[in-house]
């Protein structure tokens, strides 16, 4: 289970980028957070591996807190924790399956990682994963030659073979057009029910996440104005979510 | 009051005025040096014909051809030795210094000046400074060309890294990778493209840079130019120029080719 308790952020004296966010997510759960741009959504996906350092609050992780995790701890933290970005983040480089296999750098020692020393059981998994996502017949294509969609297919095979607890989709659909959009949506919450694991996502497509997550997270100016099922999603709170007026009077 | 019209057309006079400033320091430079710029342009054609008739090789200088080439291969491995070493150390110093892979702020800002103190005091300069303590060799040559390398492929690499290896960085940090993999598993083959085609650059330029320095140091391609122009074989010399120029074309073309395929 993921708890956060208090999570404070601000990166400027007396401007809070997140002030008092709390939420606990079971296993199994496609949760969804949704709010306006520079609303803070980024910033606290990015506090739940650490990625940013936040100011306040605790993050636990099965009872475990990752924000007094010292180095090895972090790191053991992070390996359980996949991350899924908006531009993909690949090595366009190399061939897809050494990108998957990126996925497994955390749990390996420093000079294996290094040159890249997987064990035939590890390739086995990626090829598996690989199926799964269905990109099989692309292991040995380099990144670079893939689309957007596929891409990105990678990028939740590189956070599977993690064996996460937890994966953190930043815009996973943010560059990719309606059809892959779908497919990577379906997929996300497929993979969640099926690993059992919690994945949580940023999004701006309010109709996608209504029909894929399970519970939807509201974030306006740094503050959680709505955290419940996803049908309980009305116009009236997506109003107040989104109103310009209302943002522009409390600035 | 600023209105979107009288915006524009601020900016256009702005325009205006720079251009006529750029102008007139020209104007005034010349006028304080005593330089005539229209009797330079006119007097260049001459210029070009006398070299034309004087530097054009004669069925004579094939003879000497054996003896340029030896020194030609010498210092065009010269400089590919020089650029190869600069490039290790300085792919090493970048990986300090970079923003996203190095140490703190004092550790960038001392690698920046490192670099740029390398960079900023001429070939000519580091070649005269190094004559006193290697002499006339080819190692002085060499130490030379490698110095200044390191100072460009520092600031270049550096650059690289922070353009195209901070987002994949970002990604295998966060699956627990440690530093040294990520370094190995996504900066370094991220960026390989890019640093080939510096690395194949700074070689080319090392090629023409070499030719100077020999001069200096009277070793390589540049000596024996040296030796036929103050000897006033000047066909020769012309060969020596000649054949430089089909080298340094030579590699061009063949760096372009190897960039098409790695990119």
């Amino acid at each position: 289970m993921l708890e956060v308790k208090h999570l404070e952020k601000s990166y400027q004296k007396d401007k809070p980028a997140l002030t008092d966010i709390s939420f606990s997510v079971e296993p199994g759960t496609f949760v969804a957070i949704i709010g306006p741009s520079g609303a803070g959504k980024t910033t606290i996906l990015r506090s739940l591996n650490q990625l940013i350092k936040d100011d306040g609050g605790q993050i636990l992780l099965d009872g475990g807190d990752l924000r007094t995790a010292n180095k090895t701890q972090l790191r053991n933290y992070r390996r359980q924790i996949g991350m899924v970005f908006q531009n993909y983040n690949l090595v366009e480089r190399l061939t897809v399956i050494e990108n998957v296999l990126h996925g497994r750098l955390g749990y390996k020692s420093t000079l294996a990682g290094m040159f890249g020393r997987y064990t035939n059981e590890e390739k086995q998994e990626a090829m598996t994963l690989l199926q799964k996502v269905g990109l099989e017949d692309f292991a040995l294509q380099r990144c670079s030659e893939l689309s957007g969609g596929q891409k990105q297919r990678v990028g939740i095979a590189r956070s599977l073979i993690q064996h996460p607890k937890v994966i953190l989709c930043d815009e996973p659909i943010a560059s990719l057009d309606p059809a892959s959009s779908q497919t990577v949506m379906q997929l996300l919450k497929d993979l969640t029910t099926e690993f059992n694991i919690i994945c949580i996502a940023n999004l701006h497509q309010i109709g996608l996440a209504k029909d894929y997550a399970d519970r939807i997270i509201g974030i306006r100016q740094g503050k959680m104005v709505f955290n419940e099922e996803s049908d309980a999603l009305s116009e009236k709170i997506l109003e107040t979510l989104y109103d310009q007026n209302v943002t522009e009077e409390l600035n | 009051m600023q209105t979107p019209v009288n915006y524009l057309a601020r900016k256009h006079w702005k325009q205006t005025g720079t251009i006529a400033l750029i102008g007139s320091i020209y104007l005034l430079s010349s006028w304080i040096l005593k330089f005539d710029g229209l009797t330079g342009i006119v007097a260049i054609p001459k210029a070009f014909s006398w070299l034309g008739i004087n530097f054009k090789p004669t069925a004579n200088s094939i003879h000497f051809l054996p003896t340029i080439w030896q020194k030609l291969i010498g210092t065009v491995l010269l400089a590919i030795a020089s650029t190869v070493v600069a490039s290790f150390i300085a792919i090493f110093v970048a990986l300090i210094g970079a923003k996203a892979t190095g140490g703190n702020a004092l550790v960038q800002t001392v690698v920046r000046g490192i670099a740029s103190f390398f960079r900023n005091i001429p070939l000519v300069a580091w070649a005269m400074i190094l004559l006193f303590s290697f002499k006339q060799s080819d190692f002085t040559g060499f130490l030379a060309l490698l110095l200044m390398s390191v100072g460009y492929l520092i600031r270049a690499f550096m650059e690289i890294i922070e353009d195209e290896a901070s987002e994949t960085m970002l990604a295998l940090k966060a699956t627990g990778a440690s530093y040294f993999q990520v370094i190995f598993q996504a900066v370094l083959p991220q960026i390989m493209p890019s640093l080939i085609s510096w690395i194949l650059y700074m070689i080319e330029n090392n090629v023409r840079d070499a030719t100077l320095v020999g001069i200096l140091t009277g070793t390589g391609i540049g000596f024996v130019f040296d030796i036929y122009y103050k000897s006033f074989r000047f066909d020769a010399a012309g060969m020596t120029v000649l054949s430089i120029i089909v080298v340094v074309i030579v590699l061009e073309v063949l760096s372009n080719q190897i960039r098409k395929v790695i990119l």
